[in-house]
């Protein structure tokens, strides 16, 4: 076997060391009737074409992306990645490392999450950010959480614009919990969140662009939260948006939870992602997750260390301010290289290009006969009424090789008021080709 | 270049290569934003012209001020900061409980075909059946490897996987009127994550004490048992390495009491085609996908937990997962059989799923069973080799695929379990886990892994029975000062919490007028 170094004779060796007859005498403390009591019936080992080969078979039964025509957003985009990212992350250092708990000698990891959090910080507004989180919508829970910490109260109001997923995971992270309350869809961008403040409230959520693609006023949700001395969580699915929309931090918002993967990751079927969560300097003792600062080594040098570690499980233990244990390092390196490669203009105009397109596409599906769009404003994502049902068009769709973007149905099966709804997204990626041939099939199928 | 007495460079443009970390090939790198400017960008994009926005008056106001990079400046700065890791590539990682073996590249390739990478977790599930496909295969050898009736493979680590099963177990308990049960018992010597993953969810947390011999007590189990228990947390193989021998009768005491069994698999590596841990009652038990399963530990994620489920707790297995249909696989994203619902947004970690499926393909479940007893054999040389030297805290039975030794080596020599870590470093090695399980004072938990050669393990070896014999020696300065051929020397971790600094901050007016 092709990963394990030992030959027999070294096998043997060692037992001879270790003063063990064989190996069955080093599992000696397993109860007999459980150690190699079965016939797994597991296939043997394999040599390495052979692997590839299985799994290439797999992977053709997949449309991918480039595959053809392609508009699914919904809360994980498809950009392009420069060569240059994937190549870096897959260096040995960055990618076989472990957690820098060693910082002596896990400098890289560190200066590249402080470099991460800066970015984050500034692409939100706010002060502070941490290394990250699994992901959005498990980064929109945890904020719940750390708002419920910071105000000592327990009403949490969602959005009826924010992610059916998002809510779904808030609700299981909630579980039984009457002071949760989820607004209901609001496929027009209507908002009536504004309504349902209070001095109970802990934290309003609020997407924006949202789900329908529309975008929210923060500003306004900002102010209204802040009277009743609620906080204001901002999610963004769409971190690109960044790059024309005003900063959250900028309009009042409290905490920050973005998706990250749009900059430097793959589409990968939903994960691995980036939970990006950023917050004011005086919440910093409530964030969870992991977080990297500056300090000095013994010799006055400038190095980095994670820090802030008394809020975490393995020295907080039942008393932590979250039982995670990870971060999504290498997406967040991903990340940083991206947008380090991009920076301010070019992270602009990438943004700019996938408005621009958004907005072409905006216009073609409205010419459309059959096809509604409901967004007055959006920012690369907008969705559409049409004449018949969403879900079966949108397979119609798929066997002429276009992907026309998410039924709403899809994350939403009980509400039949949105039966109708397609959210679709477009980036840089998009071709004016790719916008034609899905009016003209959408064309045909709705005639 | 001159240096205010934060380390902090006192200028854009003055930090650099002046300096070095101790070689030449290791220049100390700048931050990326004291090289980069925000007119540089390393990606060409058109500049396009919107002439009709529909950003509705919520343009962008204020600077983002993003430093960018052209691709040869970018790849650079990577690449000097990558240098200054140690990584599994580079050198073994002792680091007990973490599993750092080796990442097969096949892996990595094979996750980025296309047909894994670039699918969309909301496109039609017609078009993605060798995704499904695949997902049913991982879960078919997890199961096969466990003798479990299910499993969820969504979350997205080891910790979130405990939440999952936490959850499940909740959700059969309120299912079946037993919601008064708030107990969860955890054993000492668990990881930091069980007691905060138990709170979370609104469960007291009550330990249990280890006997002597490292083991937890099936009569300290009984004692604490009651009608207000939900649950037992065990880690098997334990914390300190053990394989617990009354594992079975725990299980047999903990469901007579009612109560469910959640198995911490962190360990699952020593016993993986060797033991099924459904042979042992558990109800549900993670599995690290990033340690037993090689998918990279990528300097701390992202990971993978799926959880395997009992029968008893498979009705509550969270959406989505996979279920075969009249026309092929078909995703189940809502059913009212799951009071759990959904932990995360997606499917998972599929790029995980497939690296950890090409692994276990490339091993075959013979090779599974080797590598698992490569893993016990390497961590029982080492014991072997060492326990002269070291003490052992609990001898009395082989160690699985950890040894532990803790501190009393060190008595009186003024040389810290942590100094002696330390240590190690200009050795060549990363230092093993330290002060962990907090059952054993100054523990050193050593996990050598499958993957390291016998040369590799005699060379470490003799490089710490060495070290133990200068710090016995009373050789304190050489402990004490390391590591001195790092990168860095040690950092100041008390100043760094005392006063966070956690963003870099363009220099301020008064610092450019003092230089």
């Amino acid at each position: 076997m092709r990963y394990l170094p030992h030959s027999e004779a070294e096998r043997a060796e060692m037992l001879g060391v270790i003063g063990a007859a064989n190996i069955d005498a080093l599992f000696s403390a397993v109860p007999a009737r459980a150690l190699k009591s079965f016939d797994l019936g597991l296939p043997a080992h394999s040599p390495e074409f052979l692997v590839e080969a299985h799994m290439k078979a797999l992977s053709a039964k997949n449309h991918a992306g480039a595959d053809g025509p392609f508009f699914v957003g919904a809360g994980a985009y498809r950009h392009h990645v420069p060569a240059t990212v994937d190549h870096l992350i897959q260096r040995s250092e960055w990618l076989t490392a472990y957690t820098p708990y060693q910082p002596e000698i896990s400098q890289g990891t560190l200066q590249m999450l402080f470099e991460f959090q800066t970015q984050v910080a500034k692409l939100t507004g706010m002060d502070v950010a941490n290394a990250s989180l699994y992901d959005g919508s498990t980064g929109t829970a945890e904020a719940v959480l750390m708002a419920r910490r910071l105000t000592k109260r327990n009403k949490i109001v969602l959005s009826g614009g924010l992610h059916p997923h998002y809510r779904d995971v808030v609700k299981a992270y909630l579980k039984d919990d009457a002071d949760l309350e989820c607004l209901s869809a609001s496929p027009e961008g209507q908002g009536d969140i504004l309504d349902h403040i209070d001095e109970q409230t802990a934290a309003i959520v609020i997407q924006t662009p949202d789900f329908y693609g529309h975008l929210r006023n923060m500003k306004a949700a900002a102010d209204a939260a802040h009277a009743k001395g609620a906080l204001l969580i901002v999610v963004i699915t769409e971190v690109v948006s960044l790059g024309l929309l005003e900063a959250p931090g900028a309009l009042g918002a409290d905490i920050v939870v973005a998706e990250g993967q749009s900059i430097g990751n793959a589409l990968n079927f939903g994960g691995p992602y980036l939970g990006l969560l950023a917050t004011r300097k005086d919440f910093i003792r409530q964030m969870p997750g992991r977080i990297c600062g500056e300090t000095v080594d013994a010799e006055g040098q400038r190095g980095f260390v994670l820090t802030l570690s008394t809020r975490e499980q393995h020295i907080r233990r039942e008393k932590a301010t979250s039982n995670i244990c990870t971060n999504s390092g290498l997406c967040a390196l991903a990340f940083s290289i991206h947008m380090g490669l991009l920076g301010e203009a070019g992270f602009t105009r990438l943004a700019r290009l996938n408005h621009a397109n958004a907005c072409k596409l905006a216009d073609a599906l409205a010419a459309v006969t059959g096809v509604e769009v409901l967004n007055k404003t959006f920012f690369n994502e907008m969705t559409i009424r049409t004449s018949q049902p969403a879900a079966a068009l949108i397979e119609r769709l798929a066997a002429r090789g276009i992907l026309g973007g998410v039924p709403v149905s899809r994350l939403e099966p009980k509400d039949p008021s949105v039966a109708n709804l397609i959210v679709l997204a477009a980036t840089e990626l998009t071709t004016d080709a790719d916008i034609a041939a899905l009016c003209a099939a959408l064309s045909e199928e709705l005639a | 270049m001159s240096m205010n007495n934060q380390g902090r460079p006192t200028g854009v443009g003055t930090s650099g290569f002046s300096s070095t970390s101790g070689s030449a090939l290791l220049p100390n790198e700048p931050l990326l934003f004291e090289i980069g400017d925000t007119e540089h960008s390393g990606v060409d994009l058109p500049d396009v012209e919107i002439s009709t926005s529909r950003l509705g008056g919520f343009e962008r106001k204020t600077p983002l001020d993003l430093a960018g990079l052209t691709e040869p400046e970018a790849m650079r700065h990577y690449v000097r900061l990558s240098r200054l890791n140690h990584s599994i590539d580079s050198g073994m990682y002792p680091l007990g409980s973490c599993t750092m073996k080796h990442n097969p590249r096949l892996n990595e390739k094979m996750a980025r075909l296309p047909g894994f990478s670039d699918i969309h977790p909301l496109q039609p599930v017609s078009t993605v059946q060798g995704a499904l496909e695949l997902m049913e295969q991982l879960s078919h050898w997890l199961m096969t490897l466990t003798n479990t009736a299910a499993v969820a493979l969504t979350p997205k680590a080891g910790a979130h996987g405990e939440l999952l099963g936490m959850m499940a177990i909740k959700a059969a308990q309120d299912a079946a009127g037993q919601s008064h049960r708030t107990i969860v018992l955890v054993p000492e010597s668990a990881h930091g994550t069980n007691p905060a993953t138990a709170a979370f969810l609104g469960y007291s947390v009550k330990p249990i004490p280890a006997r002597a011999d490292g083991t937890v007590d099936v009569q300290a189990v009984k004692d604490a048992l009651s009608p207000d228990v939900a649950a037992i947390m065990l880690t098997n193989p334990n914390t300190c390495g053990l394989f617990e021998p009354q594992v079975i009768e725990i299980a047999e005491a903990v469901h007579a009491a009612g109560a469910f069994f959640y198995c911490d698999g962190a360990n699952f590596n020593a016993i993986m085609g060797v033991v099924r841990p459904g042979d042992l009652g558990i109800d549900a038990m993670h599995i690290n996908l990033h340690k037993t399963f090689s998918t990279p530990h990528g300097g701390g994620g992202p990971g993978a937990g799926p959880v395997v489920l009992s029968e008893a707790l498979a009705p509550f297995a969270p959406v989505p997962f996979v279920r075969k249909g009249q026309n092929g696989l078909e995703l189940v994203e809502h059913t009212e059989a799951s009071a759990l619902g959904r932990v995360t947004a997606f499917q998972g970690q599929m790029g995980m799923y497939v690296r950890a499926l090409t692994y276990m393909l490339s091993h075959g479940g013979d090779g599974l069973a080797q590598a698992a007893q490569d893993a016990v054999l390497n961590a029982n040389y080492i014991k072997a080799r060492l326990q002269h030297v070291f003490s052992v805290p609990f001898p009395d039975y082989p160690t699985m695929h950890e040894a532990l030794f803790d501190d009393s080596f060190l008595k009186d020599s003024g040389v810290t379990t942590l100094d002696f870590a330390k240590a190690l470093i200009d050795e060549g090695f990363h230092p093993m886990t330290m002060y962990f399980p907090l059952v054993v004072h100054g523990a050193m938990l050593i996990e050598p892994t499958e993957s390291e050669s016998k040369q590799t393990l005699d060379r470490f070896c003799d490089v710490m029975e060495e070290l133990a014999l200068d710090a016995k020696s009373g050789n304190k300065q050489r402990f004490t000062a390391a590591p001195m051929k790092a990168p860095r020397r040690r950092l100041d971790e008390t100043r760094a919490a005392r006063s966070p600094i956690l963003k870099w901050e363009r220099p301020t007016e008064t610092l450019k007028a003092a230089e």
